[in-house]
């Protein structure tokens, strides 16, 4: 199978290989955009190819978890080749910009078609769009009045009734950030202690797999993003689980942004900015949140028409950045509370 | 200058002190790095997250941890060489087939059994729906999602490492021992555990020492049990409070952890040969078993292969023709194929570290250069996004010098270098990543070709390169193949250096399987991850076939 | 102690691995057998250990059966002994460690006492706590006798005992053996391609050819008397020369009018190959009967010369090393037959 000349030869083919790509690597086209990103490709890739159809400006990308891309755009620093970092949770935005990572990009176009909530107060990275995080209960088992909001969780009645996803995920970490800054800490360790008390098992490791434990009766009511809940009613529309618009009385549905910025040292500022304030506009915002089912952050576009189904609801007014902002005092919280 | 005064000049040169550890060090350098960083960030721990982490994270993780990886090890490790004990040694219908479909659920990815084990007998599963229908509760049901289901499913997982170990030992001189016992008034059961399992031992220890690490480094399936060990314990500091440095020293500790376990290894065996370079296996046949232990070992065997591949590969499929048929389209020939190169090459290069590496110890035995490859192999353990990191930012740390020098020759026309999105810079962080799996076997087919052998061959008038050619090679035939297998099927399935490292447009399998899986869309991950499995069939299936033929 | 074995079989699909093998060994006698690669001989020895069952027959030790085709005493059970080909001595454990492997029986102090002995009687008492690794080829193949002989076994079997071994080494440590093995009056059973060996060990020997077992006797009776053409050529040195019967026990040939004993039931007139071996060859200055030497071996003590005779027959003879003729000079010979030994012509 392997002789050592053909070992060697293969050696030297490798390193062929490696210097061409070296040397590729060095002569860089003038003008193209390069976006590193945390969301997934098939969400961005449309949104990409119409854009340079469009202007025909080029887009390269490479998609990976938020942590590493923040990593490697810090190292990179003055020589980093990206324009743009996009994520899919305000939360790592902020920690972007925190590091210094990100730059302000002052549009007016953007600040015409994104609320100033869902965008960075220094102008250092916008929502694209909006992921709204609220309450599914089984329509079996749960009446819609016997919910209220975030904080009713914990209560006594739901005791072994109540179904969450792993407090290692961004999602519920943004949730109790919000939570803090809307309660203060101490009355948030006693809600996510409450939600912990009332677990009826082992925090999920999606949101798919709480609706389906839902479903089939291992629990009442659980939290979950809603285009989880219509990309699984896409594939069993007789689901007996449904949505629950929480905390409509008093502060509204926590929401979370995909979304993105300009880096620091991106090498096609301007461009960049163009195409910042192309995705707020509302063909590009409708195609955007569209693909994953999710709430365009522009006000003024509706939604898909499978989400409109769910109704309307009042989202949260706080700005999103607080999420990041407090996400690391929600995560030590959530550690004592003993939430894994 | 005539060759044979070059050649003894570079034979001296060779020899000399301190070049083996000089070529070990280079040969190296790609795993060593990561570690330097993660040992450097060590030195100065926050202290308020260190606080935290001590009193809420730490205990539980560290018990976890524990568990996890002495339950892993009990279980895959008693797996993989109960199952090489029957292929290898014993004669039931079927063995044939199972001597190379038991190393099949090597190509599937842990993070995907795990996955497929807790869609299916989960609470909301088909599995546990049926029973509730039958008998109206299924609370009698053993939970998945606990300490006792990671564990077996990890079992399931990394088995086939101990396997493939145990296997070839058994094979080379498992019967022809257990016959001399017998010999010697032991019933064939003492003689198995007083002589095969002993003299299989480095073998299977090496075997579990590769399940371990592998344990210790996982990040995708123990979070789909939402299980936390040292390695989400060390995602959570990272990504959850932002906190690379003690996500690095979460990692040194870990490394630590790593280090011991090796030491207290090494100081169990003595001078004992494990090995000798007799073939023992000629002509004894394989045991014949009694009907009851036939039909139990046929059962156990097949139980074991429908839980790890059938089964999960069923799975696998239904999701692909119900629900990922439609992503199916050209493109996947180009991720088949850049999955496919860069394996390959991963596979040469690191076979060819490992050669050199396997060779410099032979040569200049010393304790330095030891210690220099046993922390090497270290990297295998690390968490991968922790170890491409760690790899990645000295690169990027290169790049920008080299960037400097290149703008103070040519001032603003120097062109842009960028080293970190390279094939050159995915092979290194592969390197450092997968040198123990590499390493391992070819240091222990290489112990098998004795001095002796050399010496003869010498004798003859071959030596040098044509040794190598003529000698080593045929005789490490297995070896390499073994190496290079375990090392393909590896980055087939690798997914945080693949994503971090890899050039523009360089999507694999492994990346698809991420963009699907990072929104939880599992079930069209069905189709990447089933293509993952196709691809990395091929040299496993190659491989036992093969061994199959040499012992 | 004695080992039967009756019209013992064993099969391989539709390969005679042994076909119809009996024999009897008594106690404390040594037996051999002989035969070239692949002549069941290995498959034999494999079915008395134990490993391998018997298609028919029966294997008894001791009047204890061992084998039948419904039944398989477990080789453990067998209080058989093992020397293998490659002495399977174990690499994880020391000498000593390996000779007491057998003892385990034994209480821990005794069973020391014992393996220690066990290597002072094969002269490594030195070795013990060395691998088997650090042993020459000649030790390691003492320690597999000692390590058989340590439980006291009621009989030893060796697989090519020595075939691993030089010469040199193999004559000396055949003659070891024999010593150890008759000092502790053990009964053993070696199996050889090694005509030399199985003679220098053996008190009896048994020649197998294809599976089936051609003649089993003492060296001597193998030499003078072979029961078939097989075991005339594969045992010692000899040719063949035409002759024909003209009586009872009396064969013509070109060397002249012989007699012999054995086999009387000759016809007269029946064509037959006479076996000569070299030492029925006399050389003998004053015979009228002249040969061609063509060929000589110095051996010593002795010359062996291949002679031609006028018809262009080849005869072997041995003669004193003083009588020095050169190739190409005629001598003459005598024939001095002890027992001529003749087979129906091929």
């Amino acid at each position: 199978m392997l002789s050592w000349i053909s070992m060697r030869r293969a050696g030297a083919i490798l390193g062929v290989l490696g210097f061409a790509a070296v040397v590729a690597a060095c002569s860089r086209p003038p003008e193209q955009l390069v976006v590193y990103s945390a969301r997934n490709e098939q969400l961005i890739k449309p949104m990409f190819d119409r854009y340079t159809a469009e202007t025909g400006m080029p887009v390269r990308f490479v998609t990976d978890d938020a942590g590493p891309l923040i990593e490697r755009l810090a190292a990179e620093g003055a020589n980093s080749p990206a324009d743009i970092l996009m994520t899919v949770d305000a939360g790592e935005l902020w920690h972007a910009a925190d590091r210094g990572l990100l730059q302000p990009t002052e549009s007016s176009i953007i600040d015409a078609n994104i609320p100033a909530s869902l965008r960075d107060p220094q102008d250092r990275w916008i929502g694209l769009s909006v992921r709204a995080r609220t309450i599914v209960y089984s329509t079996e088992r749960v009446q819609p009045e016997e919910l209220g909001d975030y904080a009713a969780l914990a209560d006594e009645r739901w005791k072994g009734k109540l179904c969450l996803r792993t407090s290692k995920k961004v999602y519920n970490q943004s949730l109790v950030a919000m939570l803090i800054a809307e309660y203060g800490e101490e009355k948030t360790e006693s809600i996510v202690k409450g939600w912990v008390a009332n677990l009826a098992t082992e925090p999920f490791s999606n949101d798919t797999l709480l609706m389906e434990a839902i479903a089939a009766g291992q629990c009442d009511v659980g939290l979950v993003n809603t285009y989880y809940f219509g990309r699984l009613l896409r594939e069993k529309p007789q689901l007996p689980v449904k949505l629950f618009w929480a905390d409509q009385a008093a502060n509204g549905v926590h929401v979370n942004v995909s979304g993105a910025g300009v880096t620091a040292h991106a090498p096609h500022r301007a461009a960049a900015r163009k195409f910042l304030e192309w995705l707020s506009q509302p063909e590009a915002q409708s195609l955007f949140a569209a693909l994953n089912l999710e709430y365009p952050a522009s006000p003024t576009v509706p939604a898909d028409a499978a989400v409109l189904a769910w109704g309307d609801f009042k989202q949260s007014p706080m700005n999103v950045a607080k999420a990041g902002e407090l996400q690391s005092v929600a995560v030590k919280l959530m550690d004592r509370a003993g939430y894994r | 200058m005539s060759r044979s005064s070059e050649s003894s000049r570079s034979r001296r040169l060779w020899r000399s002190p301190g070049l083996g550890v000089v070529f070990a060090l280079l040969v190296c350098l790609p795993a060593l790095v990561p570690l330097v960083v993660i040992v450097g960030a060590a030195i100065s721990p926050q202290a308020e997250v260190w606080a935290h982490l001590a009193q809420y994270v730490l205990p539980e993780v560290v018990a976890n941890t524990v568990k996890l990886v002495i339950g892993v090890a009990l279980i895959g490790g008693t797996l993989g060489t109960s199952l090489a004990w029957l292929t290898a040694m014993c004669e039931f219908p079927g063995r044939r087939f199972f001597d190379w479909a038991l190393l099949l659920p090597l190509a599937i990815p842990a993070y995907v059994l795990a996955f497929v084990a807790v869609g299916f007998l989960d609470y909301a599963g088909p599995l546990q729906a049926w029973l509730r229908d039958i008998f109206g509760t299924s609370s009698w049901f053993p939970r998945i999602r606990s300490t006792g289901g990671t564990i077996l499913v990890l079992s399931l997982a990394f088995y086939p490492y101990v396997y493939l170990m145990a296997r070839s030992a058994f094979l080379t001189q498992g019967r022809r021992a257990l016959e001399a016992a017998q010999m010697l008034g032991h019933s064939r059961q003492a003689a198995a555990w007083r002589v095969a399992i002993p003299l299989a031992r480095p073998w299977i220890v090496a075997g579990i020492a590769l399940i371990v690490m592998e344990t210790l480094a996982d990040f995708g399936a123990v979070s789909v049990f939402n299980y936390n060990t040292f390695t989400t314990a060390i995602y959570r500091a990272w990504f959850g409070m932002f906190s690379v440095s003690a996500a690095l020293q979460l990692a040194g500790v870990l490394l630590l952890f790593v280090l011991l376990a090796f030491a207290l290894e090494r100081r169990s065996r003595t001078a004992a040969h494990f090995s000798s370079s007799r073939d023992l296996s000629r002509e004894a046949p394989r045991l014949r078993l009694q009907p009851l232990a036939r039909y139990s070992a046929v059962c156990f065997v097949a139980l074991v292969f429908v839980l790890a591949f059938a089964l999960p590969i069923l799975q696998l499929l239904f999701w692909v023709f119900t629900r990922a048929m439609s992503d199916l389209d050209a493109r996947y020939l180009g991720f088949v194929a850049r999955s496919v190169v860069l394996s390959l090459s991963a596979a040469v290069v690191i076979v060819a570290a490992s050669v050199l590496l396997a060779y410099i110890l032979r040569r200049r035995p010393t304790t330095l250069t030891r210690s220099v490859i046993r922390v090497a192999m270290i990297g295998y353990a690390v968490p991968g996004t922790v170890l491409a990191v760690g790899i990645l930012v000295p690169v990027i740390l290169l790049n920008n010098f080299l960037q400097e020098q290149l703008r103070s020759w040519f001032g603003a026309a120097a062109p842009a270098l960028l080293l970190q999105g390279t094939l050159l810079t995915v092979l290194i962080a592969y390197l450092a990543r997968f040198l123990a799996v590499g390493f391992n076997p070819i240091e222990s087919g290489l112990q098998r070709v004795t001095h002796s052998i050399d010496e003869a061959a010498a004798g003859l008038g071959v030596v040098g390169g044509a040794l190598l050619r003529k000698v080593h090679v045929p005789l490490l035939r297995t070896s390499l193949a073994t190496a290079a297998t375990l090392v393909f099927v590896d980055v087939m399935k690798e997914m945080p250096i693949t994503l971090i490292t890899r050039p523009f447009g360089w999507d694999t399998l492994a990346v698809r399987v991420f963009e699907m899986t990072s929104e939880g869309e599992w079930e069209r991950a069905a189709l990447p991850a089933v293509a993952i499995v196709l691809v990395g069939l091929v040299p496993a299936a190659m491989l036992t076939r093969r061994g199959a033929h040499v012992a | 102690m004695w080992l039967e074995l009756r019209d013992v079989a064993r099969f391989f699909g539709t390969r005679k691995a042994v076909d119809g093998l009996s024999f009897r060994l008594a106690e404390g006698s040594i037996g051999c057998l002989l035969g070239p690669s692949g002549c069941g001989k290995t498959t034999a020895l494999r079915c008395i250990a134990g490993f391998e069952p018997v298609d028919r027959g029966e294997i008894q030790a001791h009047g204890r059966v061992l084998s039948t085709p419904d039944f398989l005493a477990p080789p453990e059970s067998r209080r058989i002994g093992m020397v293998f080909q490659d002495y399977a001595l174990f690499p994880h454990l020391t000498v000593l460690q390996n000779v007491a492997f057998g003892l385990h029986r034994l209480p821990q102090p005794a069973r020391i006492k014992r393996a220690q002995d066990m290597l002072a009687t094969v002269g490594l008492a030195e070795h013990g706590s060395h691998y088997p690794h650090q042993l020459s080829g000649g030790q390691q193949q003492r320690v597999a006798l000692a390590r058989a002989l340590a439980p006291e076994p009621e009989l030893v079997l060796l697989d090519e005992p020595f075939s691993s071994l030089d010469v040199e080494l193999r004559e000396r440590l055949g003659m070891e053996v024999r010593t150890v093995l008759n000092g502790l009056n053990a009964t053993a059973l070696l199996v050889t391609h090694d005509q030399q060996e199985a003679f220098a060990v053996a008190d009896m020997v048994g020649v197998m050819n294809d599976g089936r077992l051609e003649q089993w006797g003492s060296p001597y009776e193998l030499y003078h008397r072979p029961a078939t053409r097989f075991v005339a050529d594969f045992i010692g040195q000899g040719v063949f020369i035409a002759g024909e019967v003209v009586g009872a026990g009396a064969f013509q040939s070109e060397l002249g009018l012989m007699h012999a004993g054995g086999r009387a039931d000759w016809a007269k007139g029946s064509r037959v190959d006479l076996l000569l071996r070299p030492d029925d060859v006399i050389h003998d200055d004053a015979s009228q009967l002249r040969a061609e030497v063509c060929q000589r071996v110095f051996r010593g003590a002795d010359f062996l010369y291949t002679l031609k005779l006028q018809s262009g027959a080849r005869l072997l003879s041995l003669v004193p090393s003083h009588h020095d003729h050169e190739v190409g000079e005629r001598i003459g010979i005598r024939i001095e037959p002890d027992h001529v030994v003749a087979f129906e012509r091929q």
